[in-house]
């Protein structure tokens, strides 16, 4: 078990290398520091001492790891754009995203599991079919369509909810947050359904998957034939043991969640990381982007590594192999 | 190969599901368009001369205030929509199309020697799939754009958009491919064909391509549709980021971000057109894609 763990911690502590190296790469090599740092009228010899002075001149092993040594301390560096600290750009923008996000998952799996489930329970149902050919529709649609959609319903034509921004926030500590104010609900809605949707879309097509396959299997049938009631045999039995894909999912999703709430943030104009990014693309920003990458990086890797403790809580055969 | 197909259980699946001849002709009726756009469209709308500001903002033709040169109405320009849906998917179905086969080639060539050779290349190349594969491809798209946009000076950028943007998305899609022809080459390597063309001694590179690669052609034909329809909407997506292509070569994607700005004002068609335009193509595709995997796979039906 503590073997598993280090093992995974090790991993991820690689995986986080990898990421650094990316973003320094990019830093170093798309676009000159120095030239997006001073003007027109520096001097040659100016520029030259600039270098020196970033320590551009070293040895590239000595300057990544002086900019990993920096990432772990908080100094992101400076935005070429702004002027601002990165880190705190970032850091403004992260509860947005994060909310969005957590909003969107739960969407996706509060009715993904139970149409999934359904679905699978009664392949040949006309409920069935019709979700079948609507998440067909669903994954086909891009996420900004289904955006535009729903602005025009629920913006234009219908008029219930507001079309961009956050809405009302509260401030609780460094946290600006808009799931205490009625506003910020109302404001939430739509982007979170937005993305939400296709995530939906995908949770439902997997989770029914994953329950034809184990309704197929021996000890279900067999299970069937002891006269076990319905209920408990599909809840119980089967649906337990979709868990563990379902959890993988919700490691995978989180992911997707991230990259469409760039497409989100975008159409709805939500102030998150995503749109950060988007400008920062746009102005080829470069310390944002990288910065962007680690970040998004980061969350990927905590997500991943707890899904992987979780698969061993739940499953109870991998605590067997790792004793034997 | 051709003759087979066509007396094969998929084709006489194809006869028996509407579903898939109908999207199969809404794909047809598109690439159509698309292919003939500079003959049937009545106007272009990259040449100014074909326009006039004085028809602009017109409504379809069923709509009162239609004219009827303007089947679906015109933009703030004037530019006559059904020309600017038919060259907009032209484009759209070039970088879309071009993106695929790009992934498809470099993805197959690696998952094909992967799976052939094992050992390190195919660790190596791997461990690049899991990590591209954790990343979503939208967000690899737009990295790899944005790199090319620190790299390239302004000048070369302009010219050179659909080269990059085809590139940025036929990047993120090439995982697809690798790691399916590689699960399937796995599997026939072992079978005796394939080994008994590897003892006569011939070349590595002509057993992959030669033997190994029609056996595995079903499931990748698959991966090709799917990824087509990803590859469309990669572009669609990223040109109405406004990261894509600019406003004056107008693919679906930049057609669609035009239109939103038209969302509150009352001029429908312009964003709704296009969108529906692209929508009915990526779900035609699609649901071919997932008539080629039932076929592909009788065990899902």
């Amino acid at each position: 078990m503590t073997y598993f763990i280090l093992k995974r911690l090790f991993q991820s502590v690689f995986v986080m290398l990898a990421v650094a190296l990316l973003a320094f790469s990019l830093f170093r090599f798309v676009g000159d520091p120095v030239s997006q740092m001073t003007g027109v009228e520096t001097s040659v010899e100016d520029r030259e001492r600039l270098r020196e002075e970033l320590g551009l001149n070293d040895a590239f092993v000595t300057q990544f790891v002086r900019f990993t040594g920096d990432l772990l301390q908080g100094d992101f560096g400076f935005s070429y754009r702004t002027r601002q600290p990165v880190a705190e750009m970032i850091a403004d923008r992260i509860p947005a995203t994060l909310e969005l996000g957590t909003v969107a998952l739960i969407i996706s799996l509060i009715v993904g599991i139970p149409a999934g489930v359904y679905t699978a329970l009664r392949p040949r149902g006309l409920a069935t079919q019709a979700l079948l050919l609507t998440t067909l529709v669903g994954v086909s649609i891009p996420t900004f369509v289904i955006g535009i959609m729903l602005i025009f319903l629920f913006g234009v034509q219908l008029g219930w909810l507001p079309t961009f921004g956050r809405g009302g926030t509260v401030q609780i500590g460094g946290w600006t947050s808009s799931l205490f104010t009625v506003d910020g609900w109302r404001s939430l809605l739509l982007p979170a359904l937005t993305l939400g949707v296709y995530q939906l879309t995908l949770t439902m097509r997997l989770v029914r998957a994953e329950m034809m396959e184990v309704m197929r299997s021996d000890y279900i049938r067999f299970a069937t034939a002891r006269g076990i009631p319905y209920r408990r045999l599909h809840f119980r039995h089967a649906l337990a043991n979709t868990m563990i894909p379902v959890i993988t999912i919700i490691g995978l999703q989180f992911g997707g969640v991230i990259a469409f709430s760039i497409v989100t943030e975008s159409v709805f104009q939500w102030p998150g990381m995503g749109l950060l990014f988007l400008e920062s693309i746009r102005f080829v920003d470069i310390p944002v982007m990288g910065v962007y990458l680690v970040v998004i990086a980061f969350f990927f890797v905590l997500v991943n590594l707890i899904v992987d403790l979780l698969y061993v809580a739940i499953d109870p055969r991998l605590r067997v192999k790792e004793a034997a | 190969m051709l003759a087979r197909l066509w007396d094969s259980d998929g084709f006489w699946a194809f006869r028996h599901s509407p579903a898939a001849i109908l999207a199969a002709l809404v794909a047809i009726l598109i690439l159509g368009g698309a292919l003939l756009a500079p003959w049937i469209a009545r106007s272009n709308p990259y040449d100014l001369t074909t326009f006039s500001l004085i028809d602009g903002l017109l409504p379809p033709v069923w709509e009162t205030g239609g004219n009827a040169r303007f089947l679906l109405g015109t933009d703030d320009q004037g530019r006559d929509m059904v020309s600017a849906i038919l060259y907009g998917a032209r484009l759209s179905l070039l970088i879309g199309l071009m993106a695929m086969l790009i992934a498809s080639v470099l993805g197959v060539g690696l998952g094909l020697a992967a799976g052939y050779f094992g050992g390190r290349f195919d660790a190596v190349v791997m461990r690049i799939a899991d990590v591209q594969l954790a990343l979503p491809a939208i967000l690899t798209a737009l990295l790899i754009d944005g790199i090319a946009r620190g790299l390239l000076p302004p000048s070369m950028l302009e010219n050179l958009r659909v080269v990059v943007l085809t590139l940025a998305i036929a990047l993120s899609l090439w995982v697809n491919f690798a790691r399916t022809a590689r699960a399937s080459t796995f599997v026939e390597r072992n079978k005796e064909y394939v080994q008994a063309a590897m003892i006569m001694g011939q070349h590595p590179l002509r057993v992959m391509f030669w033997h190994v690669l029609p056996n595995i052609l079903g499931p990748l034909l698959v991966i090709m549709t799917v990824d087509l329809a990803s590859a469309i909407l990669l572009e669609a997506t990223l040109s109405f980021l406004g990261i894509g292509l600019p406003a004056d070569s107008p693919s679906l994607g930049t057609l669609i971000r035009i239109g939103m700005q038209f969302l509150l004002s009352g001029e429908w068609w312009i964003l709704w057109v296009p969108t529906l335009f692209l929508v009915a193509l990526v779900v035609s595709i699609n649901i071919l894609g997932d008539f080629l995997r039932d076929v592909f796979n009788p065990r899902l039906r």
